[in-house]
């Protein structure tokens, strides 16, 4: 109580008046940090808003009955076999349902195939949310246990000098770009491993999964080795004082004391492999298929959405279905991150303070 | 300040607009970027009032940007959907021009080593839908046939699909590349693979004699078996105009379809439609 009342006037000779730029100095940072805000939520908006259609499909009127007829300019007479390529093509319009009248059934949806542009559309979810979730399990398989024993490493037993050489090296993989990953990936570890397990297909889950793990590593590492740095010194003074190794301090005290940390770590990892779209497209193969195989191809949704994008007409079905597809994966990215960051790390903190 | 700031922008806006006498824009698929911007650079150098201006991004990206009204040309290597001019008659009350400007060959890859020579249609079509699944049904080796094609958003997709397996939809193991080179590298590299694509020449594949039916001679294909019709799976390559062409853009078209235009074709390693 007496402390208190000595620190406030103190406090208060301390408080300057107001120079005259700070209030647009404050209000300038206020501007960027509300903008950044509002553009999530803006585009939180924009995709929902571009998803609506499949939940609610809008009425189609009549095709007008007046018919067209489609010009063409500069033509010749046609050879037999222009003719007959201009026959063929002729057919496959007829053949095509325009897909604009169509509407998205939930049949479509839940259909076990992804054949987007066909006379009978399917847009099968399921081999496309299967497919990303065993690419990233892959990964995640592969990075977790990697990156967990590297944070280990560099926190408690790496000298000083070599922490400061690993830790940067493998913070800098984490700003690869993704492409070369991918690339590396399809010339790469696609050749290598198929001469090591001589599987079917080339390109496959397990190729994309390495690969990712390769993006996915740092962040795991990274989060894992700030987890562990903040272990109060006491754990360790506590373990040895008992008598305990430098082995066994750090696996059966500091990793267990950090297993939240480690879970956020996993799932910002999850996260990121979950979203993560050029290694995917260029190592796995792209294949819709809803097999337990890790050696198969899979296509995955972001690999979905980053082939199909460029090309789709706007504001058709399929247009609709990307879209949806896209809201999918930020609501699963975004959970995982929001559950990572607010609710884990809580937890860690509200541990090291003995609560 | 403000009326000297003001005067300054009229004066740009002025000023930039005077710079080129006309521009026409082009935009669409990436099969034609390198074929268009060859055409836009020789006949810019030749009429100098003229500014072509060329962009890819895809068939689909071209024919939006069509029915947007933000391109006066869109390329296309696939004709133009049902759908698509249904839009373009919403907004404009046309169905929209097209000009076939240039032809274009479709290849199957095979891998260097695979014995199989020569597919008929009907072979490549059960290939890509399913029915065909091992080699020894088409008189290669007793192995699995793995199947690469393109993605779905690309026109090389769509051709396929309609002309070569007549519109049945591709089976679900085809693994879908981005590129044509990355289709031609992955056959290159798997010993039992199949591909489609452009007439490319790469080093690990070889492109198949394709025979109409089985009783029909293989061809092979180059560039006379294109020119002349008789290599089965050929494509048109098309720009689209949303009216019919007039002053600027009437003149550059003419160009195109001209000898010497047609002649660029050749160079850039497409085929002239005359």
């Amino acid at each position: 109580m007496k402390l208190s009342n000595s620190i406030v006037p103190i406090r208060k000779k301390l408080t300057l008046p107001r120079r005259p730029g700070e209030f647009f100095i404050e209000a300038g940072i206020k501007t960027v940090s509300f903008t950044s805000f509002a553009v999530i939520i803006l585009i939180f908006i924009f995709v929902f808003r571009e998803t609506l259609p499949v939940f609610f499909p809008k009425e189609h009127k009549a095709v007008q009955s007046e018919v067209l007829e489609s010009e063409s300019y500069g033509d010749t007479a046609p050879s037999e076999h222009d003719k007959e390529i201009q026959n063929r093509i002729d057919m496959s319009q007829a053949l095509e349902t325009s897909g604009e009248n169509g509407k998205i059934t939930m049949e479509s949806i839940t259909a076990a195939e992804w054949q987007p542009v066909s006379a009978k559309p399917r847009y099968g979810l399921w081999p496309l949310f299967f497919g990303s979730l065993k690419v990233t399990l892959v990964a995640i398989a592969i990075a977790s246990p990697l990156a967990i024993l590297a944070a280990l490493f560099s926190a408690v037993f790496a000298p000083k000098r070599s922490k400061e050489l690993i830790k940067p090296v493998i913070e800098l993989l984490a700003g690869f770009p993704s492409v070369v990953i991918g690339f590396f990936a399809l010339m790469t570890i696609a050749t290598i491993s198929q001469n090591i397990f001589g599987y079917q297909y080339r390109l496959n889950s397990f190729v994309g999964g390495v690969a990712l793990a390769l993006a996915v590593i740092p962040i795991i590492y990274t989060v894992t080795e700030d987890a562990i740095n903040s272990v109060p010194g006491y754990y360790f003074e506590a373990a040895y004082a008992l008598g305990a190794t430098k082995w066994q301090t750090a696996l059966f005290v500091i990793l267990p004391a950090v297993t939240p940390g480690i879970f956020a770590a996993m799932l910002l990892g999850f996260g990121r492999a979950f979203g993560e779209t050029m290694i995917v497209l260029m190592a796995t193969g792209n294949a819709a298929l809803g097999s337990f195989s890790i050696f198969d191809p899979v296509r995955t949704f972001s690999a979905t959405i980053g082939a199909e994008m460029a090309e789709v007409v706007f504001g058709d079905n399929h247009y609709t279905m990307l879209f949806l597809i896209g809201s999918l994966l930020f609501i699963v990215t975004f959970a995982l991150n929001a559950v990572a960051e607010f609710w884990v790390r809580n937890k860690l903190l509200k541990r090291f303070r003995g609560e | 300040m403000k009326n000297i700031l003001a005067a300054l922008v009229i004066g740009l806006m002025v000023f930039g607009f005077r710079g080129a006498e006309e521009t026409i824009t082009v935009k669409g698929s990436d099969t034609m970027v390198i074929l268009a911007q060859r055409w836009a650079e020789i006949y810019m150098s030749k009429h100098s009032g003229v500014n072509v201006q060329v962009t890819g991004g895809g068939s689909g990206v071209g024919i939006s940007a069509l029915i947007n009204g933000t391109t006066d040309i869109c390329n296309s290597s696939r004709p133009m959907k049902n759908s698509e001019r249904e839009k373009l008659k919403k907004r404009y009350n046309t169905l929209g021009v097209e000009v076939k400007c240039a032809k274009d060959g479709l290849s199957v890859y095979l891998h260097e080593s695979n014995p199989v020579r020569e597919l008929t249609l009907e072979q490549i079509k059960g290939i890509y839908t399913g029915k065909i699944k091992n080699w020894n049904e088409v008189g290669g080796p007793n192995a699995k046939i793995i199947i690469y094609g393109r993605e779905n958003s690309s026109g090389t997709y769509v051709y396929f699909k309609d002309f070569v397996l007549g519109g049945a939809d591709y089976i679900s193991s085809m693994q879908s590349l981005p590129g044509t080179a990355a289709v031609v590298n992955a056959v290159s590299k798997d010993k039992y693979a199949i591909g489609y694509g452009g007439a490319a020449y790469a080093k690990g594949i070889r492109l198949a004699k394709i025979k109409k039916d089985a009783n029909s001679p293989a061809y092979e294909p180059n560039p006379e078996n294109i020119k002349s019709g008789n290599y089965p799976i050929t494509r048109f390559l098309y720009m689209y105009l949303p009216s019919r062409p007039s002053g600027a853009i009437k003149e550059y078209i003419d160009w195109i379809l001209s000898p010497e235009g047609q002649n660029i074709v050749t160079k850039v390693g497409y085929f002239p439609v005359k």
